[in-house]
């Protein structure tokens, strides 16, 4: 007997098993972030003083880039969602190379921030400012490499299963987007944290 | 109805279409749910055990302290117990190690990972987990997690000894185990979420058809809300744990305050973190946590009382809508583990409050099993007996854990071994007795044999007596004002005098309690080859486990053929029905 729904949507949920699963992984990555988000608020409030970002050597015209990248690579994300959705197999591919370059161009950005940061001895201990800034940022960059992988094997290898079951593949990419998405949302709330406020 | 299910198992097998899996598939890394359940459920009652030998060698100390501890003693290296006798490092290793097991690996993985694992999917008529290759990674990460724990004993200076709570500022600076035991919750973490995903994906995306919400067996609520408790508590500890890593590894000072001294001497951290926060996120997932140790507990005892009293559980409904109040509340409740950090008369009336209105649904569901007794013609068998024995034990569990929910009189009780014997009664006689009850219950069902009730007879009673004899005393010596943490059990302090005895008493019942395991664990491999056989429903239950799928449950797929559901869970005694029981899947 097949698990059933992992295609076509349960009538009575409207929806197909991974994408309640994702959306129930992404409550927790909410939960997650959430609590990191509180643990920031409550040690600047419980700090004597508080740096700018730009005190720390923080950028705010590579995080502004940064932004417009991330921002773009969730379209070519819809996009390349949008074209498999209309049999367009060429199209997605291209769509989701995009996205994927996006990421690395983030990824590269982000590590020029980080090795300018390491070369003016900015570390995680020096206080505790760029120890939250480099917890966060740490940890949205792991995400959004989770995610590049992902969309990588998409790209290649998993790309195959659109010759034997379009459908599927197409749900496949919805639930690697709907999380690609949140990656990109959780850095729209780090960037005027980190850098502006 | 039996028959014709056990006569579909004996042809069964020969139209299933699917290619013999490999032994390494089939056995270790398997995805059929049940396989899972079952790895789950011998990994955590092993992780239980040994648990409890940690705890059983900490009772040697506080009897009888400073004394060689006899046969082990030898055997354990001089940096943990020099000339047999256990130093105090080796002691707080053992504390902080006996918590951390017996709830992260012991008792959540056989409540959630095993019994939910195996019995879900069946309940609600599903083929198996929404995603088997998800279900598989969450036991090999909670096994890697376990492999972590185990493997942090023999790292310098030990394993992690700031006790099962992790407070820095001490947990920050203590030797490498602690970063082991970080890292073995992050693999737990991780563990938990996978599983939660998805036992919450199947209870809602997989039910048969005519399995609507309210026909769910109460088991499948207390999963379900179990669960979310899972998802939504677990990463706050998540969190928590990368900031510590960060303390430790990285130099930072998340949790450690400007000009902390330790042993005279300043520390090289910048300062500037707060201890506190650490506390908050801990107690953010450690509350909701309680309740996913005693919500599968309330399951399977419902299950139980309700097949053998032979009527209908009473109040079906409010206990589902208390369960998942219950479930909403745990979530405002944390900051009462905190009275004594000084965060303000408002903030702890506030937080008393909830944790008053919180006791509400665990009452009702208590009352509801309470009242479901009540007229029934009630079947004496092993897993009833660990069911009754569960109603009080929960009770006296629950009611002594008010006063430590009201902040004045917490200021007297907190961190005393009231404490210790008010949550031991919960999870100890509470959990562990209704993990026992599904143990005897489901056990049919997994090997197609029933376990010796005559063996299982004398476990009840010995354990039942035993385990009494270790947790009353506790509220007499944590009255008397004895702290918890003490290496000695007091000896050093006036006002223990009079309750020191009690030491003697409850460590010789805790070895004793080891002792009447041995009935039980016999049993349990005894029964797997040589119990007597029985046939697919053999409690005559109605739920679709046993109504509707062969004992064991064929291999891919669980049912002969996709059951339909017509009727709620606990159908028992109807008037005019031919039998007093009728299957969730039976017309009238």
């Amino acid at each position: 007997m097949d698990i059933p729904y992992t295609v076509e949507p349960r009538p009575d949920t409207g929806v197909f098993n991974a994408k309640l699963g994702i959306w129930l992984f992404l409550a927790s990555e909410v939960m997650l972030f959430g609590a990191l988000f509180s643990s920031y608020i409550l040690l600047r409030t419980g700090a004597p003083a508080w740096p700018h970002g730009r005190d720390e050597g923080l950028s705010v015209p590579l995080a502004t880039l940064n932004t417009l990248i991330l921002i773009s690579s969730s379209v070519t994300m819809v996009m390349s969602w949008a074209s498999l959705k209309l049999n367009e197999f060429k199209k997605y591919r291209l769509y989701m190379g995009l996205t994927i370059l996006c990421g690395l161009g983030f990824m590269v950005i982000k590590s020029i921030e980080y090795s300018h940061k390491f070369e003016t001895h900015h570390f995680p201990k020096t206080n505790t400012f760029l120890a939250i800034y480099f917890t966060l940022t740490g940890l949205h960059g792991l995400h959004v490499l989770g995610g590049m992988i992902v969309n990588g094997y998409f790209w290649g290898p998993g790309a195959k299963l659109f010759k034997k079951d379009p459908e599927r593949f197409a749900n496949r990419i919805e639930v690697a987007g709907l999380y690609w998405h949140f990656v990109d949302l959780v850095w729209i709330f780090l960037f005027p944290t980190l850098y502006l406020l | 109805m039996t028959a014709l299910v056990d006569e579909r198992l004996a042809h069964g097998h020969g139209h299933e279409a699917h290619e013999e899996l490999s032994f390494l598939r089939k056995y270790v890394f398997s995805q059929d749910h049940k396989v899972i359940g079952i790895q789950y459920g011998f990994t955590a009652l092993t992780f239980l055990l040994y648990g409890f030998s940690l705890m059983m060698m900490m009772r040697w100390q506080l009897a009888y302290p400073g004394q060689p501890i006899p046969f082990i003693g030898r055997f354990l290296s001089q940096g943990a117990a020099a000339g047999g006798i256990m130093l105090p490092e080796f002691y707080n290793q053992l504390g902080a190690m006996h918590g951390t097991i017996m709830v992260f690996l012991g008792i959540v993985p056989l409540a959630v990972g095993a019994f939910g694992n195996y019995v879900v999917p069946l309940q609600i008529g599903a083929p198996d987990m929404a995603f088997p290759k998800l279900n598989m990674a969450s036991y090999w990460m909670y096994f890697l997690g376990g492999v972590t724990m185990l493997g942090s004993f023999f790292l310098p200076g030990g394993a992690a000894q700031s006790g099962w709570t992790s407070y820095p500022p001490l947990s920050d600076i203590a030797p490498p185990g602690q970063t082991a035991w970080l890292f073995g919750m992050l693999f737990l973490i991780i563990s938990s979420l996978l599983g939660a995903t998805n036992f919450i994906t199947t209870i809602v995306q997989l039910r048969a058809p005519g399995m609507t919400w309210m026909r769910l067996p109460f088991f499948v609520w207390a999963q379900l809300v179990t669960s979310f408790l899972l998802l939504l508590a677990f990463p706050a500890l998540q969190a928590a744990a990368v900031l510590q890593m960060m303390d430790r590894l990285a130099g930072t000072s998340f949790f450690l305050p400007s000009g902390l001294i330790v042993s005279g001497q300043a520390i090289a951290n910048t300062g500037g973190g707060n201890p506190l926060l650490w506390q908050h996120l801990f107690w953010f997932l450690a509350h909701p946590e309680v309740y996913v140790l005693i919500l599968p507990a309330f399951g399977i005892v419902a299950e139980v009382i309700a097949n053998n009293t032979r009527k209908p559980l009473w109040g079906y409904r409010s206990m589902v809508y208390a369960t998942v109040f219950l479930g909403f509340m745990s979530f405002i409740v944390w900051a009462h583990h905190m009275f004594m950090t000084g965060m303000g008369t408002v903030m702890s009336t506030f937080f008393q409050t909830t944790t008053m209105i919180i006791s509400i649904p665990s009452v009702v569901i208590l009352t509801a099993l309470v009242i479901s007794l009540w007229g029934g013609s009630i079947r004496f068998t092993t897993p009833m007996l660990f069911a009754l024995g569960f109603l009080p034990m929960f009770a006296i569990g629950g009611l002594t854990g008010l006063p430590l929910g009201l902040a004045p009189t917490d200021i007297h009780l907190h961190d005393t071994m009231y404490v210790i014997g008010h949550f031991h009664y919960v999870v100890a006689p509470g959990t562990i007795f209704a993990m026992f009850a599904g143990i005897y219950y489901w056990f049919p069902k997994i090997t197609g044999r029933k376990m010796s009730d005559v063996l299982g007879r004398i476990h009840f009673w010995l354990s039942f007596v035993f385990i009494n004899g270790i947790f009353m005393p506790m509220f007499i010596v944590g009255l008397a004002g004895v702290s918890r943490r003490l290496y000695d059990g007091g000896q050093q302090y006036a006002h223990a005098q009079g309750v020191l005895h009690w030491n003697v008493f409850m460590s010789i019942s805790a070895w004793c309690l080891a002792l009447s395991q041995i009935p039980f664990i016999w049993n349990l491999f005894w029964s797997i080859k040589k119990g007597v056989k029985v046939g697919s429903n053999p409690w005559e239950a109605t739920t679709l486990e046993w109504s509707a799928a062969p004992s064991p449950p064929i291999a891919h797929g669980n049912f002969p053929h996709l059951p339909t559901v017509v009727r709620g869970p606990y159908d028992y005694s109807v008037p005019g029905a031919a039998t007093d029981f009728t299957p969730q899947g039976q017309e009238a």
